[in-house]
């Protein structure tokens, strides 16, 4: 049974009512819906805004992160005031600002394998806004377990690419991806940035799936994956099949639980920004100003040249992560080095790369130039 | 010849540019061709001259694994299609 509309809700979808294929029936529709936006971030703020705008009756958001300033370049649905409060609250509170006959239900915690099921059961749809390969694959693999269509958007820099997983009438997320890429291979958007834009487009995309598959109009991106690209404005769409060897929707599927996802992606279920390399490697930006006192020591800068001139130590050598590999040459091993970036987490893989190597004496400068600035010297901006 | 489509995380290594010109009959050799193009791809596709399983690649709108995966021929104008994974969110 339906719910109905009330005067104030038939005025203020009206422009949904005169469409056809939404009409009376479909905002009832949307009014007696449920979807759950895993990520308070870029997608989910588009995501968020625009299926409490449509009417969907109650949205559930799970973020366990505060508003912070670097994200407000894309996630339009916080604000300057809101910094450093929770994301699902400063969601909340905007969402129920452009409409306050709708309920939003905040879950405060990150999205994991203990939790997820308890939490998802209660939505007809989930919509997958995280920023990081563990809590993607557990956002499918819930889908697949509970029957439910996942509305996947995933963004890096100018590219984006949107699809539904509904393992019931499609394949999953793991039917294309069955395994994730090696950690440190693709970088995120804290280490390789992004347009802004870039994750209202794919959002609203997201959105637009969410309402046709909650009213069933239209053919839903099921079977479809969409490739956006926002520098050269293309959208390309390629078709997808269910894999017979999914492990988890396939017919002789393996995975019949949730697993544990940071294992098996390797990384942990955050836009990694750690910034160690672990005790024994790690120098904080305080030791270093002492050490740099008495001794001359040699940094290796492994960001991308334009970040330098972003921040950047006067004397430095620049070799982006990117091309060390291949100019290890240009280093000498018996020399004490140490290891620079944005935030730590890139000279943290160099380092790796370099003890690989055979180098010994190396170091990583924890927290990269980021907590330098915010510990030593105070006239570098931080970014 | 056949386009290969580039993804952004990839163009790190092929000095930025996002499509590339490749010769080969079928999508192994194409592939082949583009790490001889672009030494610094190697690592990132391949381990031990085998394609990484995470590479997900498409012939015009079909995944290989639904034509005949690394044999599937290529002809005069094809495009091929190097899918990446990404999470930004």
């Amino acid at each position: 049974m339906l719910p109905g509309l009330t005067h104030e809700e038939i005025l203020r979808y009206s422009r949904h009512l005169l469409i056809p294929e939404v009409g009376l029936e479909g905002q009832k529709k949307l009014k007696g819906s449920s979807a759950l936006v895993i990520g308070t971030g870029g997608l989910g703020s588009a995501v968020s805004l625009y299926l409490a705008a449509a009417g969907v009756g109650r949205i559930g958001l799970v973020d366990y992160d505060v508003v912070d300033s670097t994200n407000l370049q894309r996630q339009v649905i916080h604000g300057t005031e809101r910094i450093g409060i929770l994301k699902v609250e400063s969601a909340r509170e905007r969402m129920l600002d452009l409409n306050p006959g709708i309920e939003v239900e905040i879950y405060n915690e990150p999205f994991t394998s203990e939790n997820a099921m308890h939490i998802a059961q209660n939505y007809d749809i989930l919509i997958d806004g995280t920023d990081n390969f563990p809590t993607r694959y557990l956002t499918n693999d819930v889908c697949v377990f509970l029957g439910k269509p996942n509305v996947y958007g995933s963004i890096f820099r100018f590219d984006g690419q949107a699809s539904v997983f509904y393992a019931k009438e499609g394949p999953c997320y793991r039917c294309l991806f069955p395994e994730p890429p090696p950690p440190g291979l693709v970088p995120s958007c804290a280490e390789g940035g992004v347009l802004g834009v870039l994750p209202g487009t794919i959002g609203t995309i997201q959105a637009t799936e969410a309402l046709k598959v909650l009213l069933g109009i239209g053919s839903p991106l099921i079977g479809k994956l969409l490739l956006y690209n926002a520098l050269d404005m293309s959208f390309d769409f390629v078709k997808l099949k269910k894999n017979p060897k999914c492990r988890v929707c396939g017919p002789d599927a393996d995975i019949k639980e949730l697993i544990d996802y940071e294992e098996f992606c390797g990384v942990p279920g955050h836009d990694g920004d750690e910034g160690s390399a672990g005790a024994d490697w790690d120098i904080t930006a305080p030791e270093l100003s002492e050490r740099m006192k008495n001794n001359h020591l040699k940094l290796l800068d492994v960001r991308e040249p334009h970040e330098l001139q972003i921040s950047s130590f006067p004397d430095v050598v620049n070799i982006p992560l990117g091309t060390l590999a291949a100019r290890l040459s240009e280093l000498d091993s018996a020399e004490e080095m140490v290891l620079v970036c944005k935030s730590g987490t890139r000279s943290a893989r160099a380092l790796e790369l370099l003890v690989t190597a055979g180098f010994k004496k190396v170091k990583n400068l924890k927290g990269g130039i980021n907590a330098w600035a915010q510990d030593v010297d105070k006239s570098l901006p931080i970014y | 010849m056949t386009i290969l489509k580039i993804p952004t995380p990839l163009r790190h290594y092929t000095d930025g540019q996002a499509e590339a010109s490749v010769s080969g009959s079928n999508v192994a050799a194409a592939m082949r061709n583009l790490v001889e193009q672009f030494p610094a791809l190697d690592q990132h596709l391949y381990n031990d001259g085998e394609l990484r399983a995470f590479v997900n690649l498409f012939v015009g709108e079909d995944n290989i694994k639904d034509l005949q995966g690394l044999e599937t021929p290529l002809g005069e104008g094809d495009m091929l299609r190097i899918i990446p994974s990404i999470a930004g969110g």
